[in-house]
């Protein structure tokens, strides 16, 4: 072999200037997608990190009592803190109704442990009164509590900035005084159910979204192209049309008195004056959901079959296999990363759903997102939304992940 | 589907099944949207059949609810309807602009980490839209654009662009790179090779992202839901809005309109994809 190099007609060695040639053209490639990439790092991925940092942001408080925290931290929660705690407490009390800011300690102390809220609301209004000198004992005389333990321990776990609390109550878990991991009261579990209603939904819909869209896929698949563009518009009109309109046309259909309740009585299944509840409740939710996410189950598994050519299975068939054998070791192996693909995507949309529970599922067929409208817009608990969201969030990043695994997101058909 | 006058019984008699089961679903999969077109002519204002409307009775139906969704006092659908076509319009085009210039990017053979690019790009698709709302939601009160048309604005930017990226990448396989090549060696500067070679041959591709992105800021409700003050109401809005109330027939002619449109869109989506197909040479 020559050592001699190869050059270019500029002189340059042609190694080092395809190599430039590469890194430019590398560049190009980096500089057209970096529009969206910085627009979407700025206003979608950064917004979601701060919302990470929200869940578990307890600030707050130790800024509105920075004193107090600095004299608890060394006490041990045995016995009544020592008279400096109080001390400093009198100090950030003060201030605080000097700039009338107590208002917010107040939501997160009581959120703590109940009885905090008439506690400091009483101590702020005979804060005046206060003489210099033994806070310990004025504090006790203006409410007892200041003398129970429990309170200056609940007051004392406040203090660090981080807190995970909201996530432990997202599954149902909180802390004790002693900061232990322990079940919510009986009567307060909820979120356990909702999670398991949510996957539950979502698994079912997607099963039924994948019975139902593989006979007329296959159909779609089969039929000459005149028939098959004409049923196509069956698949793609609702895939086109408002997903409020669709979710109004349910709420018509399920009604009490409406067109399916009617069939039903006219049928004889219920009596007229007995009608069944189709509709605020999950059997809503599951049938309006099954029917709005098929299309993004026929989709994937058409564009599949499609590609299958019709020969093999007249070739199975030919070899002696029944056509249910030929279908079962032949077609149906082939169609699974169609089934993949679009059960995967059925169950992403699936679990994060929000209208279609939220107009016709009732209180016993809402999910998960509806939980976190509710902390976003009525509860105003906006950190335990942001922590249910993350929860969520991270649940389907991992179907995400899979789902590229498996089918590869430049794979993903559109219509 | 005739079937050959050799097959057994047994196999006519799946066959037949199989199909019934295909028209069952299909019914299932259009006829809910078909329940709200009759209904939008009704002359009473209960939403169910009247006996007259069984009847086919001409007095049984009328207008007045499409009157009523026009003219109608203290209407709501006006100020809505503005504020949709104003922000998707806009929405719309920022999207195309953004998710076309990325496609042409990463599906540039030269683009390092394409996989892991793309997946951040299409991410806003995948990510449940409450999510997506609650984080836009804080974003926008940092900045003061909640309860502004920009900020709904760029929120349906983020959200329509996986549908560019997605269309466009998809037009762009099977694209010949050699006329642009051919192009570059006859004098032509990037931009002029751009317009005048690879838009017209992939427009279809990038009007069928548009339409995408337009459907989705047009529909979208849950972000809107957060960003919006009284200003910005948009037709998901009011739709959401009347449908947490009650159902009103008026409801079910905005509907019927609203699916007078997607029918145009799926009409027109469908004869872009055809002839970007004719374009780029694929034949079925």
């Amino acid at each position: 072999m020559s050592t001699e190099k190869i050059l270019s007609s500029d002189g340059i060695p042609l190694e080092l200037s395809l190599k430039k040639a590469e890194r430019k053209n590398k560049l190009k490639a980096v500089m057209l997608v970096a529009p969206l990439f910085l627009f979407l790092i700025i206003t979608y991925v950064f917004p979601i990190g701060d919302m990470l940092f929200r869940s578990v942001d307890d600030r707050m408080i130790t800024k509105m009592l920075p004193n107090t925290f600095e004299a608890i931290e060394k006490w041990d929660g045995k016995e009544l803190p020592e008279e400096p705690v109080y001390a400093a407490l009198y100090e950030d009390l003060a201030y605080l109704k000097k700039t009338k800011t107590y208002g917010k300690i107040i939501a997160r102390l009581n959120y703590e442990k109940g009885g905090f809220s008439s506690l400091i609301k009483k101590t702020v209004r005979k804060l005046g009164k206060f003489e210099e000198g033994d806070y310990k004992s004025q504090f006790i005389k203006t409410h007892k509590r200041w003398g129970q333990n429990e309170y200056l321990v609940a007051l004392k776990n406040t203090a660090p900035n981080w807190s995970y609390a909201k996530y432990l109550k997202g599954v149902d878990l909180k802390f004790d005084q002693d900061r232990n991991i322990i079940q919510q009261d009986e009567d307060r579990r909820i979120h356990k159910i909702l999670w398991l209603r949510t996957v539950k939904v979502a698994f079912w819909v997607t099963i039924f979204c994948f019975l139902l869209a593989y006979p007329i896929s296959y159909l779609l698949a089969t039929l000459p192209m005149k028939y098959s563009n004409l049923l196509m518009i069956c698949v793609l009109l609702p895939f086109w049309t408002s997903l409020l309109v669709r979710t109004s046309s349910w709420m018509v259909l399920l009604q009490q008195q409406g067109p399916i309740n009617d069939l039903i009585v006219w049928l004889g299944l219920a009596a007229n004056d007995a009608r069944p509840e189709l509709m605020y409740n999950v059997i809503g939710t599951f049938v309006a959901m099954t029917q709005i996410l098929l299309p993004f189950m026929v989709l994937p598994l058409y564009s599949v079959m499609k590609t299958i050519s019709p020969s093999l299975m007249r070739a199975g068939k030919s070899l002696g296999g029944t056509p249910f054998v030929a279908f079962r070791k032949i077609y149906f192996p082939l169609t699974i990363p169609g089934i993949g693909a679009g059960s995967l995507l059925v169950f992403i949309l699936a679990i994060g759903y929000y209208i279609t529970p939220a107009l016709v599922g009732g209180a016993s067929g809402s999910l998960i997102s509806n939980t976190i409208a509710y902390h976003m817009k009525s509860s105003l608990d906006w950190s335990f939304a942001a922590a249910l969201g993350t929860m969520l969030l991270v649940g389907v990043l991992t179907i995400y992940w899979i789902y590229n695994k498996l089918v590869g997101i430049d794979n993903i058909k559109l219509g | 589907m005739s079937l050959p006058n050799y097959t057994s019984w047994n196999y006519r008699v799946w066959h037949y099944t199989y199909l019934t089961i295909c028209a069952l679903v299909f019914f299932f999969l259009i006829a809910p949207l078909f329940i709200i077109l009759p209904l939008s002519f009704n002359a009473e204002q209960y939403i169910h059949f009247s006996k007259g409307m069984i009847a086919l009775d001409p007095d049984a139906f009328s207008l007045r609810w499409y009157e009523d969704m026009i003219y109608g006092t203290k209407n709501p659908w006006g100020l809505a309807a503005k504020n949709s076509i104003i922000i998707a319009f806009f929405a719309t085009i920022g999207s195309t602009i953004l998710g076309t210039v990325a496609a042409l990017g990463l599906s540039s053979r030269h683009m390092p980490y394409k996989a892991a690019f793309m997946a951040l790009l299409i991410s806003p698709m995948i990510v449940p839209l409450i999510i997506s709302g609650t984080a836009i939601f804080f974003f926008m009160a940092k900045v003061g654009l909640a309860a502004t048309h920009t900020g709904i604005i760029l929120a349906h930017i983020i959200l329509g662009t996986p549908f560019v990226v997605i269309t466009v990448t998809a037009t762009l396989t099977g694209f010949d790179h050699s006329v642009t090549r051919a192009a570059a060696s006859l004098g032509s500067n990037p931009v002029n090779t751009f317009m005048k070679i690879t838009l017209p041959l992939i427009l279809p591709g990038v009007i069928s992202g548009a339409l995408f992105a337009f459907v989705t800021s047009f529909d979208e409700v849950v972000v809107v839901l957060f960003l919006a003050g009284l200003e910005n109401t948009t037709i998901p809005i009011q739709m959401w809005v009347g449908l947490r109330e009650q159902l009103s027939p008026t409801i079910m002619a905005v509907a019927t309109c609203l699916i007078v449109m997607s029918t145009l869109i799926l009409v027109s989506a469908e004869l872009l994809r055809r002839r970007s197909e004719r374009l780029r040479g694929i034949n079925r």
